[in-house]
Formats: structure tokens, C-alpha cells, sequence
């Protein structure tokens, strides 16, 4: 339990944050602690769940990615012109073209970095831009409408009826959203392999020397976080029902906020699956408090830059040497 | 081990190896051989194909040719990476190549985690078999702890023990000491030993000689690409040692002069500053080097910080040629006339990817405008080929990045930087830390020079030999205050040693 507080203390800082929040806004709204309010959020946030477990696995190993959210687009437009071209398709379909899709951008991105030797900020920011551009190129930013059934329809896990008559509902995007954290936990923290992304995102000359494959370490990396994308375009379809082109766009920033605040470290090396779910349900929490408190949303944007200054700024600070400056201080 | 008491067996024996680079013999026809559960010495000063022959050894360079390759007992047509490792050679290079964010048992088990079959990791077992090798070792550390919360001197165990881990029984370390303190120091070689009696042979690479005789049974000495011979260090001194490394005779004796006539360039009156230092009476006089010894933490080089005008004292005064001296900033020091090469100068005196001709003259860029005021490249070239020059600095093109150049030409880029904001008090922390011994003694005829030509010369150092051969008055430093003041040309080596250590 110690080793967990000392090791984890950015997560669990989060957590006794988050916790406050939800108890704030459980007394000042009365519908913050609903069960309809949770299950949405939950419902809402699987599509930034899903990239930020991705995008995690990315930090860790040193690389950051701006393209991933234009590539869920990429994905959805794809995947939406193929299956229709062969008649609809159905679940299994999807999940395959939409995760072999993603992963192949993914591995362009991984490609150019290993190959020629570019930081991952400039690839990503390129292929951002690439993608986005062809994207609109051959859509003319059209909007597809008419999905395969099984796609646009909803998919209900769990309901349930309050006395008042409201419903509250799990859908499969949730569902994906926890198998996806699951698959990235097992990989980063259970397997030899993940633990080599973590030594090639701290050392990479170190983890070379070792014997760890570069390359495959990147193609890893972003191969992951493109089939993230993949899935969670996947998803944002069956949940708005329709494949906009620019829907997706400028949500990448978001998500990175989100995960840097769950203690994932620019420069590699550092970073939970724990953490990263803290941090987009952090991010959610407060826009979904600011909502039902009727404030302005650009109090939001302001909110969630404070925290990631105040995140950041903290996260070198142990509250115990805290302590011993303070004592220190006042001699 | 031994399977009979008879002859030793080899751990390495390599015989007429060579290796060129662009035309240069980097290794020509050298033999090296290890025996098993020997502490063998690799010397030679930079550049003379030590890490060339650790990289041959390794599999990381394939040697032109060589007479014999052959690993306990097992001839070889040629080494490779996963073959070297197979039979136990490990190398713990300087920078121990280690994962900061991870944790110790997963730092020592990592190798164990390579490649791309995908398994299951099991931490508990992870931290038992390190728990383990560490108990090996005699060494109890935190398991659980981040790497990064550890202290220079156990990551270099934690890295120790990661070679264990790999059934090392040939371990090359790399200037395993370079940062560490003298009671750190003991410790590692204490540990060294241990591994020895344990049947683990170990290569030790250092530049601090003192160290070396007193841990290896036998040293190879290597001299620009070529063996110089083998010899046992019973019976070997320093200055042998030095003499053979750099293939001249090196000044190893007292230089010291009666000063106490010059007068006082910088003066310190109960200078305190509580936690740092307390009670300081320092006077250092035109022309004359004041040694500085003292353990890690005494306070030394909270003191230069102070003469720097990087801290404020609390209590005393500085004078500067009689008149009071308060600097507050580095900057105002400067102008008054001081410099500091500093104890790290990786991090704090140089900008590694910046050029030669840029470090060298970033102090002084004032001085180098043009007519338009801006900085005039002809003036800044000008500057650095004069102190290559004066120097001795062995550059290639001043555009280099500074990383290209060996330890002991980055000091002296350092110490051009500071002579050309043309100082009376020179503070040198550390100036030998990576230096090799032909490049120290190198740098003390030069500040040998600079003392006669008038400097005021602070020299703090963590060896004593250093200390005591360089300076005109040699003071120790305890706990913050200065305990005791000691006459080179009257005092032993031995009798500074156990005043500072005991």
C-alpha cells in the first residue's frame, strides 16, 4: 500500500480530486448524482476513453501523436465507403476493417519516425494535416447519412427506469471503451513486450544496447494507438449515427490534456492506465459539473488548462518533502 | 569452480587484434587476456583503443584481424552481440544505460524482458531473483523505489547487479567511479572484490590510478592503438603507471612556493552560511593555487557558489584587492574579476550541442561586436584560435559541436571561456572529474602558468594527490568549516589522506 501511494501519487492525487469534485457536485446540483447523468457520461466518454488508452501507449514510449483523431475520421469514412460498396457488412466487419485501417495509419506514422529519424511531433502534426486534406479531398466534405443498420443502431447493455420516468442506459461503445482500457492494461503493465516501451520511452539508447527492437517498438506504439483510433471512430459513428468528415477534428488536444493530466510524461517512460481513465473522467466531470451549473463553457477551457499548470507543476513535488521544506522554512 | 588447483584458467584471451578506422589504427596487433575471477585494469588515456577493445570484445566491432579470439576456453572465429552475451561478458558502460522511471527489481531483471515473443510479466518473482543477486552482492536497496530516487552510487550497483543477472562472469566497467565519492568509492570496490572471489572476472577502467593499483591484480596498459605491456601491480607506483599511459615522465612532485608575501587578491572574513558553510577565513594571494580538499557535502563548493555571487552569505564579509565585495549575481562577479570552471561541467559549463567557437566565447560576447553591433564571427574565430593556441586544445573545426571533443579539451574549452573575461581569482571545482592522466597533467602546467603569470588561483579537488601537488597551500574543509591548513612541501600524502578520510 505504501509502494502504491508512493509510486502512484500523481493517480492518486487525481483521485482524491475527482472524488472532492463528485462530491461538490452531488451536493450542489441534484442532478449530478443521478443514475441517467452517470451512465451518459460514462456513454459520452467511451470514444476519449478509447483514444487516451491509445495515445498512452504512445507517450510511454517516448512519441506523442496529434494525427489520431483525424485518423478515427479517415477510419469512418473508409470503412463506411467499403462496407456499403460490399453491402453493409455487420459487427465482426467492422471491427476488422476499422482496426486494420487504423493500424495502417498508425504504421505510416511509426514508419516515417523510425525511418527517417523525425520526431513524432512533426510526423503527426504532418500526417494530421495529410490525413485531414485527403480526407476532405475525396469527400468533398460530404456527409454520409444512410449507414448499414447494424451499425447506426444502438446497441443497449444495461437499462434501467427511475420512479421519475427518466432512463438511464449502458450502451456498446461503453462496453468497447472497457475491453479496449483492459487490452491496453495487460499489454503496458503484463507483458514483456510493454514493459520494453516503457524502458525505449526512458532510455532509448539504453533500451537499444539491451537488445530492445527499435523499430518494432515504435510500430508498437503507434500501430496501437492507430487501432485505438480505429475503434473509437468505430464507435463515434454508432453513437452520433452519421460519418462528418470534420467531426473529429481539434478533438486530439482534448484527449492529450486529458492523459498528460493522468500523469503520462511528454519525453516517454511514465504513465498509467489508471491514470489516463482519471484524467478524461476528470476533464468530463468538470464539463459535465459546468453544464448542469449552467457556467459559461469557456470557463471549461480555462479550467482544464489551470489543472494541467497545476498537474504539471506538482507532479515533481511529493507532499511529504512538502512537508519537510515547509518545517524547513519556518526554522 | 576450479576443476583442479592447477593453472588459472582464461576468462578472455585475445591475441593480435586489430581495428582501423578511416585509415587509423585504432587497435594494432594488441593482446588482452582475462583470467577467470581476476581484477584485471584496462589503462590508457583517451583515445589510445580501450573502448575499442571493450566494443571488439562485445560483438559490438568486428576486429580486421586477430590471431586468437577465444572465451573460457572456447576458441572463436569472431565475436557477436548475443554470443558475448550467451557466455557472460557484460559491459556497465558510464552512463549504466539504466531506466529511470522504472523501478530498482525491474531495472536488475530487465534483460530478462527483451525481445518480441510476447510474455507475461511476473513482478514478484522479478523482485525475488533481484532481491537475490543483490543479497550477492552484500547490498540491500529498496526494490519497490524508482530508479530516478536513487543516488549516482547505487545505480551503478543497481547496474552491477542487472549483469549478474545475465550469469556475467567477464564484467568491463567503465569508469564505474568518475562520480563518486571517496566512501562511495570503497564500497564499489568492496563489492568488486567480492564478485572476484566469487569467480566473476571483472575489467576495471579508470583514470584515477590510485584506485586502480590498490584494486587490480595485474593492469594491460594500452598507448595510442598498441599494447604497452602487462604488468603485475605489486610494486607499481603512479608515476610508473602515468609514465606508461602517456609514454612521458609527468611532474608527480610538490610544486609548492611561499606566497604568503604576494599580496591578497580575495579575502573572506567569517563568511557563514547556515546549512552550507560557517566561519570561513579564506585569503588567496596574487599568483598563488589554494588547494581545497574535503569529502563530498563539506561545504566546498557551497563556498564557490558564494565567491560567484550565486548564493548570499549570511554572516562575514568578502573583500576583492582590499575594497568590500558583495556580489549579487553571477554577472557582478564576473565583472569584478572572478571566474568558475564548474564541478559539472556536462551540464553547467558547456552547451553540448552548441559549438566550440560558440562555447568558448559565450561569456565574452560583449567584446566581440562589430561596427553595426552585432557579433562579428572574424572576432569570435579570432578569440578561440588564440586560446587553442595558448592551450594546447586539440580541436578539429571550431564549428564542432563541443560533445566531439575528449574530457580533458572540453575542461580546457571551459577554461578559455573563462580566461577571456580575463579574471584575478580563478575558482576550479573538480577540474580532473573525466579527465585522462595525460590531460591532467596537461591542464595543471597550465594553471601552473596562469598562477605565475599572477591569477589567484582556488583549486577544489576530491583527490589528494591532486591537491597536494598543485596548490601552494593545501586547506581541508569539515562540516561547513575549515579545519585545518597544510604545507605541501611538509606534508605527506598519507598524512592528508587520513586527515581527511579518518
Amino acid at each position: 500500500m505504501n509502494n502504491l501511494l508512493r509510486n502512484r501519487q500523481v493517480e492518486f492525487r487525481l483521485l482524491v480530486v475527482l472524488a472532492l469534485l463528485c462530491a461538490g457536485l452531488s451536493l450542489a446540483t441534484d442532478t449530478f448524482l443521478t443514475m441517467a447523468n452517470i451512465t451518459s457520461l460514462l456513454n459520452n466518454n467511451s470514444v476519449n476513453l478509447i483514444w487516451a488508452v491509445g495515445l498512452l501507449v504512445v507517450l510511454i514510449a517516448g512519441g506523442i501523436d496529434i494525427s489520431f483523431a483525424v485518423a478515427s475520421s479517415v477510419v469512418q469514412y473508409a470503412a463506411a465507403k467499403f462496407l456499403i460498396g460490399i453491402g453493409g457488412g455487420n459487427w465482426i466487419l467492422g471491427f476488422i476493417v476499422c482496426g486494420i485501417v487504423g493500424i495502417g495509419l498508425g504504421l505510416i506514422n511509426a514508419g516515417l519516425i523510425h525511418k527517417f529519424r523525425i520526431i513524432s511531433i512533426v510526423v503527426t502534426i504532418a500526417t494530421f494535416n495529410a490525413f485531414f486534406g485527403l480526407l476532405m479531398f475525396f469527400s468533398g466534405g460530404r456527409s454520409i447519412y444512410s449507414l448499414p443498420d447494424w451499425w447506426s443502431d444502438r446497441v443497449i447493455l444495461f437499462e434501467h427506469q427511475a420512479v421519475d420516468g427518466t432512463w438511464s442506459e449502458l450502451t456498446l461503445p461503453f462496453a468497447v471503451m472497457v475491453v479496449c482500457v483492459l487490452l491496453t492494461w495487460i499489454l503496458i503493465r503484463r507483458t514483456n513486450v510493454g514493459r520494453q516501451l516503457y524502458a525505449f520511452g526512458d532510455n532509448p539508447e539504453g533500451a537499444r544496447r539491451a537488445g530492445v527492437n527499435i523499430a518494432a517498438m515504435q510500430a508498437l506504439a503507434f500501430g496501437w494507438c492507430g487501432m485505438m483510433a480505429g475503434i473509437a471512430g468505430l464507435m463515434q459513428v454508432n453513437i452520433v449515427q452519421e460519418v462528418v468528415p470534420n467531426a473529429l477534428y481539434g478533438r486530439e488536444l482534448e484527449v492529450l490534456a486529458a492523459v498528460v493530466l493522468g500523469g503520462a510524461r511528454l519525453g516517454g517512460g511514465r504513465g498509467t492506465v489508471t491514470g489516463c481513465v482519471l484524467g478524461v473522467m476528470f476533464v468530463a466531470v468538470t464539463q459535465n459539473g459546468l453544464n448542469l451549473l449552467g457556467i459559461s463553457p469557456f470557463a471549461f477551457q480555462m479550467i482544464i488548462g489551470a489543472a494541467i499548470l497545476v498537474a504539471i507543476s506538482t507532479s515533481n513535488i511529493s507532499f511529504s518533502s512538502l512537508g519537510r521544506i515547509r518545517m524547513e522554512g519556518s526554522k | 569452480m576450479p576443476e583442479s588447483g592447477g593453472a588459472e584458467r582464461h576468462a578472455l584471451r585475445l591475441k593480435a587484434v586489430s581495428k582501423t578506422f578511416g585509415g587509423v589504427k585504432a587497435l594494432d596487433g594488441v593482446d588482452f587476456e582475462v583470467l577467470e575471477g581476476e581484477v584485471h585494469c584496462l589503462a590508457g588515456e583517451n583515445g589510445c583503443g580501450k573502448s575499442t577493445l571493450i566494443k571488439i570484445v562485445t560483438g559490438v566491432y568486428k576486429p580486421e584481424s586477430a590471431g586468437l579470439i577465444e572465451l573460457f576456453g572456447e576458441r572463436l572465429d569472431g565475436i557477436t552481440p548475443v554470443q558475448a552475451r550467451d557466455r557472460g561478458v557484460s559491459v556497465i558502460w558510464q552512463d549504466l544505460a539504466l531506466f529511470a522511471n522504472m523501478s530498482v527489481a525491474e531495472n536488475i531483471a530487465f534483460d530478462a524482458m527483451v525481445g518480441l515473443r510476447p510474455r507475461g510479466v511476473d513482478y514478484r518473482g522479478m523482485k525475488k531473483r533481484a532481491g537475490a543477486t543483490l543479497e550477492r552482492l552484500g547490498v540491500t536497496l529498496d526494490l519497490d523505489a524508482a530508479l530516478s530516487t536513487l543516488p549516482i552510487a547505487q545505480r551503478q550497483v543497481v547496474a552491477i547487479a542487472r549483469s549478474l543477472m545475465n550469469d556475467a562472469r567477464l564484467i568491463f566497467m567503465d569508469e564505474p567511479t568518475a562520480s563518486l565519492t571517496q566512501s562511495e568509492t570503497d564500497r564499489l570496490l568492496d563489492i568488486v572484490r567480492r564478485l572476484s572471489a566469487d569467480g566473476v572476472a571483472i575489467v576495471f577502467v579508470s583514470h584515477r590510478l590510485a584506485e586502480v593499483l590498490e584494486i587490480a591484480r595485474r593492469v594491460t596498459v594500452v598507448r595510442d592503438g598498441r599494447l604497452v605491456g602487462v604488468y603485475p601491480t605489486e610494486g607499481m607506483t603512479q608515476a610508473r603507471l602515468g609514465e606508461l599511459m602517456t609514454g612521458h615522465m609527468l611532474e608527480d612532485s610538490v610544486a609548492a612556493r611561499d606566497m604568503s608575501s604576494a599580496p591578497a587578491v580575495f579575502e573572506a572574513n567569517r563568511l557563514g552560511r547556515p546549512g552550507e558553510f560557517e566561519n570561513i577565513d579564506l585569503v588567496i594571494r596574487r599568483g598563488e593555487v589554494v588547494g581545497l580538499c574535503g569529502l563530498l557535502g563539506a561545504g566546498r563548493t557551497e563556498l564557490a557558489h558564494a565567491m560567484m555571487g550565486m548564493s548570499e552569505p549570511a554572516t562575514g564579509e568578502m573583500r576583492l584587492h582590499g575594497d568590500v565585495y558583495r556580489p549579487t549575481s553571477i554577472r557582478a562577479a564576473i565583472a569584478h574579476g572572478m571566474a568558475y570552471v564548474s564541478e559539472d561541467r556536462l551540464s553547467l559549463g558547456l552547451l553540448q550541442k552548441q559549438s566550440i567557437v560558440d562555447n568558448a566565447s559565450i561569456s565574452v560576447l560583449d567584446r566581440l561586436l562589430d561596427g553595426l553591433g552585432l557579433i562579428s564571427n572574424g572576432k569570435k574565430l579570432g578569440l578561440i584560435r588564440g586560446w587553442v593556441e595558448k592551450l594546447g586544445i586539440k580541436i578539429g573545426l571550431p564549428d564542432d559541436a563541443i560533445s566531439t571533443l575528449s574530457g580533458g579539451n572540453q575542461q580546457k574549452v571551459v577554461l578559455a571561456k573563462w580566461l577571456a573575461t580575463e579574471p584575478k581569482v580563478l575558482i576550479l571545482d573538480s577540474p580532473t572529474v573525466g579527465v585522462d592522466v595525460g590531460a591532467r597533467a596537461g591542464l595543471f602546467r597550465i594553471v601552473r602558468e596562469l598562477a605565475e603569470q599572477g591569477l589567484a588561483i582556488l583549486l577544489i579537488s576530491d583527490e589528494v594527490t591532486e591537491a597536494l601537488y598543485n596548490s601552494d597551500r593545501v586547506l581541508h574543509m569539515v562540516q561547513g568549516r575549515i579545519a585545518g591548513e597544510y604545507d605541501p612541501s611538509t606534508t605527506s600524502v598519507q598524512a592528508l589522506e587520513e586527515a581527511i578520510y579518518e
